[in-house]
């Protein structure tokens, strides 16, 4: 199939960047949209033009690496799908796709489509995480946890904190990333006795890294490639209230 | 036999080796290791539990990684489990039971105490995992899951659903964090290490590339641990992330390490067929699908028809005809193989005929029935057990089968998967003592970066046991040995000569390669290398395509340095001069892979020389000639020394592998 690429190039972060307009010619329904993007960059280095700059890595979904604003849609138009496993055949020969990187004021554009997300890393690294120490744990089993609990947090665990539930919030909100980790660890009864002040910390700093506030338009568990639910949001505001309180209750 | 490489393996019986090393292993105070400072490249299983574990034993620790979080690692993407001894399915299974499965499955080429050891520790891996909040799937009665795995006949195996790798990491991941939150870690994603820096023969800290803005770092630390994973992409095609690289492991190399094992490759046997030449990469169906999947090929040579309209009789269920006892739970090597055996001789299905069929009817209608005893339906139908049996399937597996129906728009629910092997981990690497130090002083590897656990051949849900292993619970200790004698040597300015050194040579080469101007990308060269390591070097290897191999590598090599070319500059964000660089250690790579692979004149476990098989086409060992970790030691442009360290049993009594 033929298409045409519109896509955002910007030199890096102190520039202002644009939209540039490419053909690509033969792709074929089963490439994937990355592989697309090589088939392009080869092209463009043999012409002697810069390649696009884009972040990925596993290209099987895992990572969270990808991150394409395709269309109007982080992750582009499938649902519970990355960029990285979204194939050509969920697009038709001459169609037009506009591609663009994250849109969020704590996401900062590093070059083309690549941006920072270092401040996921700083929530996690303010409560994001059970207090244990290697070598301080007590037998696998001494603790048994009812599966439904075991696979509620399983799902809030499958973040890959890609940061397309940011991209896909009007307000740049982390709400859905901050509450997939609160919810994973309240859920479990080893994440107890950290529970309030884990919420009010990473809070806190999803707060002081710029991300706005969520105004409940669910978006974000829209577009979230790996379908994490808004109850999540629900549970963190749970959390974060009562932590307030000074109950967990 | 020549004997350069002392393993350091401690006296005793077997089962007390690392009890009574790791009582008596030299000690650091609380005090002095404040002021010793640790060095860890690569943020997967391996990186990111060493890390976090020796910060929380105080000691200062800065980590690396090239991507733009410690969390997404290659480690994530692993999926059906990790093995530990528990025993909880009160099936036989012991710490001697994963000693041995484990050098079976590693067709005798591995080391006796680091195995144990491995497997001693497995247990407390799973006991750290669940106290992080790892969620790990569970029964109903609330306690830890099994499944099996292949090369075992018990079920060890811990998981989360088809996601194990990332729930591990994550763990791993949020325990590095909670350090660099309390300033124990300092984090330096988006960077490259691209040498290390040895004073007076000692590793004392590396060259850092800033991907970002392209300026080069010199960080000094007391020693350096490279927890850097594997070299699979050398093959260019290979279920590792586009990103996975042998750099920093390579220069380690160069500076004096000595690579052990490098021809030594797992292919996986059930990984999503290529579809055409513009494919980037390989997508794994995780081995535990072996569990209740059926793998088969039609009886009749060239069949055109689809998997399901061929009937019962017609189809040969390969493994479970030649491996009795194991079906189709054999090791990954066997599998691998005789997948190849039925394609070349042309059982082969779908398009490109390069293809078995994986089947979960079977499966989902073995399930269908429980589920319909379990309801008290005796009078069910086909369709309402089918529908009960995929749900049990989606549940195990759900993720699998969608990424399987997203990358080939097939329904694996209601067709038989079509898979074939690909290159997935690289069980040579660097050479390491029982303590995991290189033959370089100060200069450690762990997880997939070293060579020492898996002989020949890996089992299934043994990579994650032993990064974490390595990580958690062998490092912290073994690192006394040497960091005990380091306490009196103050931090060494970045401004000495040997780092100055070191970061003028790495400008060069980077300057060298911008300078090129050639005509071909990066990207070319790398697929052009692939192609010979897999034709030449892959699942079967022969003296003549060996040699064959070396020279177009030397030529490929030569092809490169005058003709690649590399927009951009060196002082901005830049992917492919990174990736030029990393082609180009490959490149060196793939050379001694095949020149290992030549020396070793036997078959065992993934190296399969075609020379050296039984009449069953099974691999034929040589264990009077090659029993022997074949450690490298480089010696200048294609030349190297082999330093053998001779493999002894004292424990295990050596077989040729039967799964019979």
């Amino acid at each position: 199939m033929n298409l045409t690429l519109k896509v955002w190039r910007q030199k890096n972060k102190k520039v202002n960047g644009k939209l540039e307009t490419y053909q690509v010619a033969g792709i074929s329904e089963d490439m994937s949209f990355l592989e697309m993007f090589d088939v392009l960059n080869e092209r463009l280095v043999s012409e002697g033009t810069e390649p696009i700059a884009f972040d990925h890595d596993c290209r099987e979904g895992i990572c969270g690496m990808c991150s394409m604003y395709i269309n109007g849609q982080p992750h582009g138009p499938l649902q519970g799908v990355t960029t990285c496993q979204l194939h050509m055949r969920s697009f038709k020969d001459g169609d037009t796709i506009v591609v663009e990187p994250w849109r969020a004021v704590a996401f900062p554009v590093i070059k083309d489509l690549v941006v920072d997300r270092s401040s996921f890393d700083r929530i996690i690294a303010s409560g994001g995480f059970i207090s244990v120490n290697t070598g301080n744990a007590q037998d696998g089993n001494s603790l048994p946890i009812p599966k439904d609990d075991a696979d509620k947090a399983f799902m809030a665990a499958a973040c890959i904190g890609c940061g397309a539930c940011v991209s896909a919030c009007k307000n740049a909100s982390a709400m859905l990333f901050v509450s997939a980790k609160v919810s994973q660890l309240a859920l479990l009864p080893q994440g107890q006795p950290e529970r309030q002040d884990r919420a009010m910390k990473m809070v806190a700093q999803m707060d002081a890294e710029g991300f706005g506030t969520c105004t409940n338009t669910g978006a974000c568990a829209a577009e979230c490639p790996k379908e994490i639910s808004l109850e999540n949001i629900a549970r963190l505001n749970r959390e974060y209230l009562g932590a307030s309180l000074g109950s967990t209750n | 036999m020549s004997n350069k490489l002392d393993a350091k393996i401690p006296e005793g019986p077997i089962a007390d080796k690392w009890t009574k090393y790791r009582s008596t292993v030299p000690l650091v105070n609380p005090a002095n290791k404040r002021s010793l400072e640790i060095i860890v490249v690569g943020t997967g299983l391996a990186g990111a539990s060493a890390a976090a574990t020796l910060a929380e034993m105080g000691y200062k620790v800065k980590a690396f990684c090239f991507q733009d979080s410690p969390r997404r690692a290659h480690s994530i993407a692993a999926q059906g489990g990790i093995n530990a001894a528990k025993n909880y399915q009160n099936d036989g299974d012991s710490v001697y039971r994963l000693f041995y499965d484990t050098i079976k499955g590693g067709d005798y080429r591995s080391r006796e105490g680091n195995v144990h050891r491995l497997a001693e520790v497995s247990g407390s891996i799973i006991d750290q995992c669940v106290a992080q909040g790892v969620p790990f799937a569970r029964e109903y009665g609330g306690l830890l899951s099994n499944r099996s795995f292949g090369g075992t006949q018990v079920q060890r195996t811990f998981y989360a659903a088809g996601q194990t790798g990332q729930q591990l990491l994550l763990g791993a991941y949020s325990g590095l964090e909670r350090q660099v939150g309390i300033g124990n870690v300092t984090m330096y994603t988006r960077h490259e290490m691209l040498d290390v820096v040895t004073i007076d023969g000692k590793a004392r800290g590396i060259i850092a590339k800033n991907l970002v803005t392209g300026e080069l770092e010199r960080h000094f630390g007391h020693s350096v641990l490279l927890c850097t994973g594997g070299y699979g992409n050398v093959f260019y095609l290979s279920t590792n992330a586009m990103g996975s690289n042998v750099t920093a492991a390579w220069k380690a190399h160069k500076k004096g390490a000595n690579f052990a094992n490098p021809c030594y490759t797992q292919i996986h046997p059930t990984c999503i067929p290529v579809s055409g030449d513009h494919q980037s990469k390989l997508t794994l169906m995780s081995e535990s699908l072996r569990n209740d999947g059926r793998i088969w090929v039609p009886k009749k040579q060239n069949d055109t028809r689809l998997g399901n309209d061929i009937p019962e009789e017609e189809r040969d269920y390969y493994l479970e005809r030649r491996y009795p006892a194991f079906g189709n739970l054999v090791p990954r090597d066997i599998a691998s193989r005789a997948a190849k055996e039925r394609c070349d001789a042309g059982y082969g299905v779908g398009a490109s005929k390069m293809a078995v069929y994986l089947d979960y009817a079977y499966a989902i209608e073995r399930y269908g029935k429980i589920e319909a005893n379990k309801k008290n339906m005796h009078n069910a139908s086909k369709e309402e057990i089918s529908e009960m049996g995929k749900a049990v399937v989606k549940e195990k597996y759900g993720n699998l089968f969608d990424m399987y129906k997203q990358i080939t728009g097939e329904d694996p629910y209601e067709l038989p998967m079509r898979i074939y092997p690909a290159v997935h981990y690289t069980m040579g690497g660097l050479w390491v003592d029982y303590n995991l130090m290189t033959n370089v002083p100060g200069l450690y590897a762990l997880g997939e970066a070293n060579f020492s656990d898996h002989g020949a051949n890996r089992l299934g849900a043994s990579a994650l046991m032993q990064g974490l292993a390595d990580g958690y619970f062998v490092i912290p200790y073994t690192i006394g040995s040497y960091l005990s004698s380091e306490i009196r040597t103050k931090a060494i300015s970045t401004d000495h000569p040997a780092f100055a050194e070191a970061e003028k040579a790495v400008r060069e080469r980077i300057n060298k390669l911008l300078n090129i101007k050639g005509k071909q990308s990066p990207e070319s060269f790398h697929k052009r290398l692939g192609k010979i390591m897999w034709d030449k070097c892959g699942m079967a290897r022969s003296e003549k395509g060996l040699k064959e191999a070396i020279a177009e590598i030397q030529a490929l090599k030569n092809e490169f340095w005058s003709d690649v070319r590399i927009l951009g500059d060196a002082d901005e964000f830049n992917p492919e001069l990174d990736k030029a660089g990393r082609v180009a250690d490959f490149i060196e790579l793939g050379e001694l892979m095949c020149v290992d692979a030549l020396n070793r004149n036997e078959s065992c476990g993934g190296h399969f020389r075609e020379e050296y098989q039984t009449e069953e086409g099974e691999a034929l060992r040589d264990d009077e000639n090659f029993m022997y970790v074949a450690a490298w030691e480089y010696e200048g442009e294609s030349k190297w020394n082999l330093n053998p360290e001779p493999l002894i049993y004292e424990n295990i009594k050596i077989a040729q592998r039967s799964y019979k």
